[in-house]
């Protein structure tokens, strides 16, 4: 269980998280979704203590992120962007984070499998695609067999076959109990994997309600979704043509 | 390439159940193991801890060849490829910790130890214990072949020679202690080429312009020190052909070491006042 109060955070004027208060549960795909520049990842940033927030908390399991006792064992996180050094392997990557938490070194290789990276283990993660990359950053979250898992964007850059892939693992990671907070800014793929919703905009939280709730509102999820958010998109294209 | 093909879908590849319960909670000696793993992964670390070594103990050799006088501080000279083979360490320092900032993988290393200071203190150790042996390794090669290069009939100082030991064995501390001290700030700065700017620009340009300025203040700059202070078998202060009857002080050998502690620690103090602090 996941309980964020009152979370805020400012990047100098710029509010980026607005007394943010939200529960995320066991048991069930928990979708985060929000507009570009929402602040998705710095609420993320902020659950796993690498941002100290201006004001409010966020706790797992009732202890704050950095007060955890073998954090990777209780947190997988996948943060949207790249977070291993370029030089190093893929394994030696997964290896070295295993050490620091007394991981047993065998769940470095069944990552590896599991992620589909066994093969490209000892090539330099810098020569990685994108979706190699992103399939790196998940074999670390799933290292620990963790009861939590934060995925930011977990889809970015895998092709087809990844992205059921992942749709497939989240749901069973909840079905076996594990809570998945999974963000995203694509509404079709969070209305297949998703029960739950937690929408924000501005860095204000806009939903909190399940699936079904929400695209009840509206012709579709998707419209649902923008009417929700049209007054608090930060980027937006401008309308071209007649209006 | 993402041709590989992913895993089958659905299964986590441990037991359903989460992890077995572990008791106590992760500490200094797994973060100093992953720390460990994390710099032995690197070609490059490997790479600037050869040239380092090679290229001290040659200048050591070079010199000893061609040593003429005998009654110059022929351990003072073996030990001569010290100060420049510092500076690679010193850099190797800086990137340890700014390469985490620049690849990302600071990210990764805190969601596995968040305790800041801890890890700081735990890569310090890592990274320090690796230099230290180097170091060590490289004063006392240097010594030894520098001793052997010697021609001209000069004998080669002997280990068991006054203040011989004491001069090998505080040079070899130096690669540790600049290199920590470009730990720290790496730590502090997080950008490699200005930490590595200030890192050559404070042991090398201001070193040598405080020391053509001011002598008083000279002896204190870190290459001064290693050059003068720690590698030197002579208590009294030096005279010599260049300044006629003038004697030139330096600080003491444990004056100096003292120092080039102080520039190891103070960086590191503060870095991981501000790792504790910002946000990563």
């Amino acid at each position: 269980m996941i309980k964020a109060r009152g979370l805020t955070k400012r990047y100098g004027t710029v509010k980026a998280v607005d007394a943010l208060s939200f529960d995320v549960r066991p048991g069930a795909v928990t979708g985060f979704l929000g507009p570009n520049g929402s602040g998705k990842t710095t609420t993320m940033r902020l659950m796993l203590g690498l941002d100290r927030p201006d004001g409010g908390t966020v706790t797992i399991g009732g202890r704050r992120y950095r007060d955890l006792a073998w954090p990777l064992r209780e947190v997988g996180a996948l943060l949207d962007a790249r977070a291993f050094h370029p030089g190093r392997s893929a394994r030696a990557h997964l290896a070295a984070l295993a050490a620091a938490n007394s991981i047993p070194s065998r769940r470095v290789d069944e990552v590896l499998r599991q992620v589909g990276l066994d093969t490209a283990r000892d090539r330099r993660a810098g020569k990685f695609s994108l979706g190699m990359g992103q399939r790196l950053g998940l074999a670390a979250a799933l290292l620990g067999d963790p009861g939590i898992l934060l995925l930011d964007e977990p889809v970015n850059g895998l092709d087809p076959e990844g992205v059921r892939w992942i749709r497939d693992l989240m749901k069973s990671l909840a079905a076996e109990g594990r809570t998945v907070f999974v963000s995203s800014h694509l509404i079709s793929e969070m209305a297949q994997t998703a029960e739950h919703v937690i929408v924000i905009g501005g860095g204000r939280l806009l939903a909190d309600t399940t699936v079904g709730e929400l695209a009840a509102r509206s012709a579709s999820l998707e419209d649902a979704f923008l009417e929700l958010t049209s007054g608090s998109a930060e980027f937006r294209a401008a309308h071209r043509g007649p209006a | 390439m993402t041709s590989a093909a992913p895993g089958i879908p659905g299964t986590p590849a441990a037991p359903s159940a989460p992890a077995e319960r572990l008791r106590g909670h992760y500490g200094f000696a797994q973060v100093a193991r992953m720390e460990w793993i994390k710099l032995r992964t690197l070609r490059s670390t490997w790479w600037t801890l050869a040239i380092t070594a090679v290229g001290s103990v040659g200048m050591g050799v070079a010199i000893g060849f061609n040593t003429r006088n005998a009654a110059g501080d022929l351990t003072n000279n073996a030990l001569a490829g010290m100060v420049p083979g510092l500076l690679f360490t010193g850099v190797l320092g800086v990137l340890a910790m700014t390469g985490e900032y620049t690849s990302g993988t600071i990210r990764a290393t805190l969601t596995a130890a968040p305790r800041r200071v801890l890890l700081l203190a735990a890569k310090s150790a890592v990274f320090g214990a690796v230099t230290l042996a180097l170091g060590e390794a490289s004063a006392f090669v240097s010594f030894f072949a520098a001793g052997a290069a010697l021609r001209h009939g000069i004998a080669a100082p002997t280990l068991g020679q006054p203040g011989v030991l004491q001069a090998v064995a505080l040079s070899g501390t130096s690669f540790c202690l600049i290199g920590l001290l470009g730990l720290g700030l790496g730590a502090i700065i997080r950008h490699s080429p200005a930490a590595i700017g200030v890192l050559v620009g404070g042991v090398y340009v201001l070193a040598q312009m405080v020391g053509a300025f001011s002598h008083s203040a000279g002896i204190y700059m870190p290459i001064l020190i290693v050059g003068n202070s720690i590698s030197t078998t002579r208590t009294e202060c030096v005279t010599g052909p260049g300044n006629g009857a003038q004697c030139i002080h330096f600080l003491s050998p444990w004056t100096g070491f003292g120092m080039l502690c102080l520039y190891a620690a103070v960086p590191l103090v503060i870095g991981g006042w501000l790792l504790a602090r910002r946000d990563a």
